[in-house]
């Protein structure tokens, strides 16, 4: 088994629903720890591209690894955090089962009592910043709280890669900055390449370090840097696009 | 105030058996049933179930083989439809809750005119706990055993997708099996109450005390023993109840069924009252 540091390669990617293109030939490698944005407008096909990782979604060509050559699905797992959950606040599950249900919910059965799981429940509520809710119910929690206990039920199995569809979307400024950090630093901490989708760069400029732009049916990837700039936008999008440094924010505009 | 001799009366005990076999069993499905969003479903099983019970009579059969076999005929019709869109799959419960209910006026016209078992509409619809036979324990037992058997094997894998479908798919749950067999289990669920209280009411037992139970609890264990400590007081104090009104009326006693349904009501009153207090510091 050749082992390989990427832990997302995506080759030639292309995906059509109901007969229209959503994108064509998408290429880019993620490594283990890279912090890496999804950007696009709404309807660039973000979600379709994630859906198409996860295996949700069947390309028209090309491929998706995931992990070292040679894992099979579930010793390669994935954490994903979808854009919308309706939460029922009667639903009878505090924050810290949702975690424990992102560790063997897979399973048959009861779950019988273990330290063993208990203790990487407490870890990732601890890693999340969780420790003070866990005891309550996830449908009363807010909406930033919700996100992290997400990402810890998403998180608990470590796997190699995490994909975040729109996680800041519904958050307030403040909220959303805290989860960009938090995930800033669980990058780090669990060598997990994160890919979050966003239509908006600014909250994870600082993070980032690398981004892949979709735009047009295709996509440019690499370093912020690399991508972001007038010549690449304008001719990703076939139309001249504006970059503007604003103090430390980055503002696109079509001309 | 209660009349003597409730607990040797052999008609007593074959509703206390029956009946609690139905309401532990509707308590464990019902809260899932409740986490889905399938409530309408759940009833509409319980209706279609009502053409397997009416045509039992014309068979010969007992009442719960009909009651479990339509059931389950029309849970594998709805769990096989490849339905995510929830006001499609509501379209497709209601045809074959209408088709089913046809099927129990005609199965039922034919019970009263050529049977003449004039009481076989009551019976099915709004069931009639002391007339039921002691020689369907057995049966009760075991479809109250299989709904329990596949609710406990996927217990895991159905919160996780009461939770979100998504969530459940990535961790390489299959949907389709475990809704499949949720469906089913919810099948035996609500011929267990038709056979109890009737097919009509049989979503009282369903949806009532599990609703109460998730007013209070907040981990999926307690909701479901709290669901089940519901239903089996609603409907134990339902019989009692049944059992002392032939005294309140002389010669005739009030129909179990609108007892148990009573108290269920009032449980879920109480348990809304209580839950409403601020459970928790609310996270900002």
């Amino acid at each position: 088994m050749t082992i390989s540091p990427d832990a997302l390669v995506v080759n030639h990617l292309s995906v059509s629903l109901a007969g229209r293109m959503i994108f064509e030939d998408v290429g880019f490698t993620l490594g283990r720890g890279e912090f890496c944005g999804l950007i696009g407008s709404n309807g660039s096909g973000k979600t379709t591209l994630l859906r198409a990782i996860l295996g949700f979604t069947k390309p028209a060509s090309g491929e998706v690894r995931i992990g070292q050559v040679g894992d099979s699905r579930s010793s390669a797992p994935v954490g994903y955090v979808p854009q919308k959950i309706l939460l029922d606040p009667q639903l009878p599950l505090r924050a810290r089962d949702v975690v424990a249900l992102g560790l063997d919910g897979r399973r048959l059965g009861l779950p019988l009592p273990s330290r063993t799981r208990d203790a990487r429940v407490d870890e990732m509520l601890g890693a999340v910043g969780a420790a003070d809710f866990a005891e309550q119910r996830i449908g009363d929690l807010s909406g930033g709280q919700q996100q992290r206990i997400l990402v810890a039920h998403a998180l608990v199995r470590r796997p190699q890669l995490l994909l975040l569809d729109e996680p800041l979307a519904n958050l307030d400024v403040r909220s959303a900055a805290e989860i960009v950090a938090l995930l800033g630093r669980l990058c780090d901490a669990y060598q997990v390449a994160v890919l979050l989708s966003a239509h908006d760069m600014n909250p994870l400029l600082a993070y980032m370090d690398r981004i892949v732009y979709l735009a047009n049916g295709h996509a440019a990837s690499g370093k912020t840097d690399e991508v972001v700039r007038t010549d690449v936008l304008s001719r990703l999008y076939g139309h001249p696009i504006d970059v503007v440094h604003v103090r430390d924010r980055v503002v696109v505009m079509a001309q | 105030m209660f009349a003597p001799g409730f607990l040797t009366n052999g008609p007593v005990l074959t509703a206390i058996v029956v009946g609690g076999g139905a309401a532990i069993v509707s308590g464990i499905v019902g809260v899932f049933t409740i986490m889905r969003g399938q409530s309408f479903a759940g009833h509409a099983l319980a209706d279609v179930s009502s053409a397997g019970g009416s045509a039992s009579f014309l068979l010969g059969v007992s009442p719960l083989l009909g009651f479990t076999g339509m059931a389950v005929i029309a849970a594998a019709v709805m769990g096989f439809a490849d339905m995510r869109d929830a006001r499609e799959r509501d379209l497709l419960t209601g045809i074959v809750l209408g088709a089913g209910l046809g099927l129990t006026a005609l199965f039922l016209y034919f019970d009263i005119t050529s049977m003449s078992t004039s009481g076989a509409a009551i019976t099915v619809l709004f069931g009639s706990m002391f007339s039921i036979p002691s020689t369907i324990i057995p049966l009760t037992l075991v479809v109250a055993a299989g709904a329990i058997a596949a609710i406990l094997a996927t217990y895991r894998p159905l919160l996780v997708s009461s939770l979100s479908a998504e969530l459940a798919e990535v961790q390489g749950v299959r949907s389709r099996v475990i809704g499949l067999a949720y469906v089913l289990a919810l099948s035996l669920a609500v011929a267990l109450s038709a056979m109890t209280i009737g097919a009509i009411l049989s979503t009282a037992l369903l949806i009532g005390p599990a609703a109460a139970a998730l007013r209070l609890a907040d981990r999926p264990g307690t909701a479901i023993a709290l669901s089940v400590a519901i239903g089996l007081a609603a409907t134990w104090g339902g019989i009692l109840l049944a059992y002392d009104s032939f005294y309140w009326t002389p010669g005739h006693g009030w129909p179990v069924s609108f007892f148990i349904v009573t108290l269920v009501l009032l449980c879920y009153v109480a348990a809304t009252l209580l839950g409403s207090r601020p459970r928790a510091i609310r996270g900002t």
